[in-house]
């Protein structure tokens, strides 16, 4: 029980740091990062639900497929994120770029 | 096996655009014709299950032969059916919207080769957005809920990026993260509530058992998780850009679609599961939150100076009626509260829709969406601006649209059970509505003078009558309310699910 | 279906087909326009008398469409209805041929007509509402059918006047929408009947009863222009001219004052509102509306604005007749006015027009001798005018009598005060605007002069003036005939126990 426990709250507390991360951060790479700690949190609290200590010590399946299916979706989100992040950098240096080239060919003409 | 009374058409609605999805992934020409296959036949599909329930009752359908608590099972009953039916309807607009959108002036080059580009991700993430809606609306247990509503985050995200703008690339990276922390926090939920159940199935959590705190942590958990995806206040703050950064057609789905789905998994939480430990003023405190939205969407839709961010402010505006809702229908039994909801989910989807192809074809016919500058488009495009109008009436609540009789049931409930102020926030609220919508009419009214107001841009009818009809239908919901009502009112009893509740069968 | 309810529907279909086509129709086919416009209109009045002959004869016409439990919508024939229905279809065709005049040449003449058609559906379907909630989709319809043709001009100033509208209009229905509501929730469903709901809901819910009627006159109130809702009327007056003749004489105010009338009639009933005593209330409204719409009206030197303030003062003549309920006379000359103000009000509009599209007049100080270029125009305009001053023998006289007799028969001495002062008012405003047109002598050139041929001005627009002038004279003078409007007023009456 007291295993159990232990396991749940660090998950919880897992969750808890990858939402601050979330929010504090601006890099776009540690928000991705931060998406997946609070997934594994997640995950870990699933894990520990699985034990089951009355009787025979039985185990529950259905949260073993729970984190499975999660760890599946969760990989597939991070990849997805990670593209996102990839385009949106690139995008706005293009942008930061074209403003400064701008701004140059602007003060070339003495404008 | 297909004889019409057994329960197996259920899954058609999420095969059929998931095929199509990956077909459409696989071809490099005649795209368009499959997803426009898959909308036609998930249309009928959806007809044909509303039907099935009128006479066979609500259904189930068990993956693979597999029973709760360990199989998958999708079920169909009045409200799932209905919203089913909303996004078949839209859907099958959009889908020949779309069509439109892309084919629009194809004879310039930069053009051709630029929606070439976005056709070729439209149509496969569009399917598989679809899948995800018509999981999520079907299915009958919260963990495949969590993974239908994950489905629909990254698929979504990807469409609302389509454009390529720095800004719909910004905004939509931003929905993503903020769906995933959705997702994240709903999953959390589905954690507490399994450990203190025990199980994962809609029906058989209807009757909860277990450790109250817990409960209390996941409904809280759930509920947060599903009102950011849903955009309430203050939590809308990402739901302005991403739709109106989007392509035409991709706001039109989020706008009418997304939003709709975590929404509906709220009510029935709330409503269904949750239910006996609600408390009158966590109601109350939903409702406030509610008339905040309405209040606070239709003043910054006043303030826009660009046609689709007034739309989707508009959206956010609109998404408060739904939680105006919560507390009123406690005071009126299950089946008349999720009738609310659905005429209000119904009329928005659609004049909703309606808008949002609208703003897109002005877009495409001027360049830019300026309110400011809208004169000479009713010379140009009576129809559009039609279509525009008689959204703008659906979504101000003015009868016979179905926003009308949800607000007739909002106004007569409050006033029955005495709470007079809803029916001032449910009334001053279509007023605001009012100013916005005809703030844009009366620009488009605006005759031009000099020029000749005719530019000759012609639109295809496939940009003009998709939201004509939407816009018709959503003004006309009001008159076919009795059918509503009447299919809202079938409710999955959860009496199959019992049978097996002692275990692996 | 059978033949009641076929008929009840054509009657909505034979202006919605028209205008639903019209819609469709390139802008150059004007003779195709016109000729669905004429048959509309003429299939309309057609059936609609034969539904008055239906109704007198005691035919019940009805169709129910059920949506959710507790709101219906009904459309039924009933004296009242007929009263409404064929002023609105007679004056659309007068109103039509007006139009296809005044319009000649002018740009979107596809979108005014078709809105135009729509109007006069809804306006029926207004007159045909036989509960509250038929009574509000159509009200709010209205709003929306009007918007168009207020702001048709495309103008910023037309624009600005399409917004004060819509926001007075907009508002006046949500507050209605609420009434009903809250009404419906007390007394549950209820259809227009001569005796309003059971009196013993006043021992429970008396004062929010009494608040529900003033909202519920708050909501039609407003399109009915009583003072302080009226702001929106004058601005409104940029629209063309028929579109004003509409507005003033068929539709919207009409449409405010026959709402008054069916809550006072038929949602309320005369026995409950005399137990609330809230009818005083009324009363003074409507008395101070008649006369601060003649003191503002005197001060107008514009003539449409004129006309305007003028609608203002006789529309509330009907909310007064319907105040004093207890009087059989009175409301008898409330009701006749519905009629007998849409006649005078839409020639004087009709000649309003003319005078501006003929020499573009449009103030009343460039009238000086205008009688002598335009005679016929403005004798309509004059019999009219007089008219509105209540001088025999024209319809004018007819409502201002029954009002009077039904004052004296209540005891009523200031509503005699209020008939004698506003007249006064009345011909304060109008004569020097004959005594200038037929007395003075022209100074200098018309301001522009539009139109010069055989007749004074076009003939489709000399026509419907002088047809409705004719018959403000000719109703009055056979008030007493079996066909006349204050013999069905006299039927419609008949039917409430008052």
């Amino acid at each position: 029980m007291i295993t159990t426990m232990l396991y749940s709250l660090t998950g919880l507390i897992l969750f808890g740091m990858g939402f601050y991360t979330l929010i504090i951060h601006s890099h776009p790479l540690r928000k991705i990062l931060a998406v997946n700690v609070m997934a594994t949190g997640v995950f870990l609290i699933l894990v520990a639900t699985a034990y089951i200590p009355v009787g025979q010590g039985d185990i529950d399946p259905v949260p073993h497929a729970m984190v499975l299916t999660g760890i599946v979706v969760s990989v597939s989100v991070t990849a997805l994120a990670l593209i996102f992040a990839c385009k949106v950098q690139e995008n706005s240096n293009l942008d930061l770029l074209r403003k400064r080239n701008h701004r140059k060919s602007m003060k070339e003409r003495g404008l | 096996m297909f004889s019409s009374d057994t329960a197996v058409w259920i899954v058609f609605p999420v095969i059929l655009p998931l095929v199509a999805g990956l077909l459409c992934f696989l071809f490099k020409r005649g795209t368009f014709g499959i997803a426009l296959a898959a909308a036609i036949g998930n249309f009928f599909v959806v007809s044909f299950l509303i039907y099935q329930m009128l006479v066979y009752g609500p259904m189930r359908c068990y993956i693979g032969g597999w029973h709760p608590p360990l199989g998958i099972s999708l079920r169909s009953d009045g409200p799932a059916l209905l919203m089913l039916l909303m996004t078949a309807a839209t859907g099958l607009a959009i889908t020949l919207y779309a069509r439109g959108y892309f084919l629009f002036r194809i004879s310039d080059p930069l053009r051709a080769q630029r929606h070439k580009r976005q056709q070729h991700y439209f149509w496969p993430l569009w399917m598989l957005l679809l899948t995800g809606l018509n999981g999520l609306f079907l299915s009958a247990d919260i963990f495949n809920l969590y993974v239908t509503l994950e489905l629909i985050a990254i698929s979504a995200a990807p469409l609302a990026a389509l454009s390529g703008k720095p800004a719909s690339l910004r905004a939509s990276y931003r929905y993503l993260l903020i769906s995933l922390i959705g997702s994240l926090t709903y999953l959390l939920g589905v954690v507490f509530l399994y450990r203190s159940c025990g199980v994962l199935d809609l029906a058989l959590l209807q009757n909860l058992a277990g450790n109250r705190l817990a409960i209390t942590t996941a409904l809280v958990l759930l509920t947060v998780g599903l009102m950011l995806k849903t955009a309430l206040v203050p939590l809308h703050f990402w739901l302005p850009p991403a739709h109106a950064n989007a392509l035409a057609p991709v706001s039109v789905i989020l706008s009418a679609l997304v939003v709709k789905a975590s929404f509906y998994l709220l009510f029935r939480f709330w409503f269904e599961i949750f239910a006996p430990i609600i408390s009158l003023s966590s109601l109350n405190f939903m409702g406030t939150l509610g008339a905040l939205a309405i209040f606070w969407g239709a003043i910054q839709a006043m303030r826009q100076q660009r046609l689709k961010l007034m739309v989707a402010y508009s959206t956010v505006s609109q998404l408060g009626y739904l939680f105006v809702a919560f507390p009123l229908s406690m005071f009126v039994d299950g089946g008349q509260a999720w009738s609310i909801v659905v005429f209000i989910a119904l009329t928005h989807a659609c004049a909703k829709s309606a808008m949002f192809m609208v703003a897109g074809n002005v877009y495409l016919h001027l360049g830019h969406d300026r309110i400011k500058s809208l004169k000479g488009v009713r010379s140009s495009q009576p129809i559009t601006v039609f279509a525009y109008g008689i959204a703008g009436v659906s979504l101000m609540g003015l009868p016979p649209s179905g926003a009308f009789i949800a607000k007739w049931m909002l106004l007569s409930t409050s006033f029955a059970s005495l709470q007079y102020w809803w029916a001032v926030v449910i009334a001053g609220g279509s007023l605001l509505a009012m100013i916005y919508v005809f703030r844009v009419m009366s620009n488009f009214f605006v005759i031009p003078e000099g020029e000749s107001s005719k530019k000759n841009v012609s639109l295809s009818p496939l940009l003009e009558w998709p939201p004509l009809i939407l816009a018709l239908i959503s003004l006309f919901l009001g008159l076919i309310s009795p059918w509503v009502l009447k299919i809202v009112l079938y409710k999955d009893s959860g009496l199959f699910a019992q049978i097996f509740q002692g275990g692996l069968p | 279906m059978n033949s009641g309810q076929l008929l009840l529907v054509s009657i909505l279909l034979s202006s919605f087909i028209p205008g639903i086509i019209i819609f469709c129709l390139p802008e150059e086919k004007h003779r195709l326009r016109t000729l669905l416009n004429f048959c509309g209109s003429i299939v309309k009045i057609s059936l609609v008398l034969v539904m008055n002959a239906g109704i007198y004869y005691g035919h019940v016409f009805e169709i129910r469409l059920p949506l959710i439990p507790g709101v219906e919508l009904l459309l039924s024939g009933d004296p009242l209805s007929a009263l409404f229905t064929t002023l609105s279809s007679v004056l659309w065709l007068l109103t039509t041929v007006y139009a296809v005049g005044y319009l000649e040449n002018s740009p979107n003449r596809s979108h005014f007509f078709g809105y135009f058609s729509l109007c006069v559906t809804v306006t029926i379907g207004i007159a045909l509402a036989g509960n509250l909630v038929t009574f509000l989709l159509f009200y709010e319809m209205l709003t929306l059918a009007t918007y168009p043709l207020v702001i048709h001009r495309g103008t910023d100033k037309s624009l600005r006047a399409g917004r004060n509208y819509l926001m007075y209009a907009f508002s006046g229905g949500a507050v209605f929408l609420v009434a009903v509501v809250w009404l419906q929730a007390i007394v549950g469903p209820m259809d227009f009947s001569a005796s309003g709901f059971s009196p013993m809901y006043l021992t429970s819910h008396g004062s929010v009863l009494t608040f529900i009627f003033i909202l519920l006159i708050i909501g039609v109130g407003v399109k009915a222009a009583l003072v302080p809702l009226h702001g929106w009327l004058p601005q409104a007056m940029v629209a063309p001219a028929p579109v004003s003749a509409l507005l003033h004489a068929v539709a919207v105010v009409k449409a405010g004052a026959f709402g008054i009338v069916r809550i006072v009639l038929d949602v309320y009933g005369a026995h409950n509102l005399l137990l609330m005593g809230v009818l005083p209330l009324l009363s003074a409204v409507a008395a101070f509306t008649i006369i601060y719409g003649s003191v503002l009206a005197l001060q107008q030197d514009d003539l449409k604005r004129r006309l305007a303030y003028s609608t203002i003062s006789q529309v509330s003549y009907i909310a007064l007749g319907m105040s004093m309920v207890d009087q059989q006379l009175a409301v008898i000359g409330g009701l006749v006015h519905l009629v007998h103000q849409g006649l005078m009000k839409i020639t004087l509009f009709f000649c309003a027009g003319n005078l501006a599209e003929t020499l573009g007049i449009h103030r009343i100080s460039e009238m000086r001798g205008v009688a002598r270029r335009m005679p016929l125009t403005m004798a309509a305009f004059s019999i009219a005018a007089l008219g509105m001053i209540g001088i025999p023998p024209t319809v004018g006289f007819v409502s201002k009598w029954y009002l009077g007799l039904g004052g004296l028969a209540g005891g009523n001495w200031w509503l005699l005060v209020v008939l004698v002062v506003s007249s006064l008012l009345n011909a304060w405003y109008f004569l020097p605007i004959l005594i200038y047109a037929w007395f003075d002598k022209q100074q200098g050139a018309w301001p522009e002069e539009l139109y010069v041929g055989r007749f004074e001005t076009r003939l489709m627009l000399l026509v419907p003036p002088l047809v409705t002038a004719f018959i403000v004279m000719a109703a009055g003078l056979v008030a007493n005939a079996q066909i006349s409007p204050l013999a069905w007023v006299r039927f419609i009456v008949r039917g409430y126990t008052l």
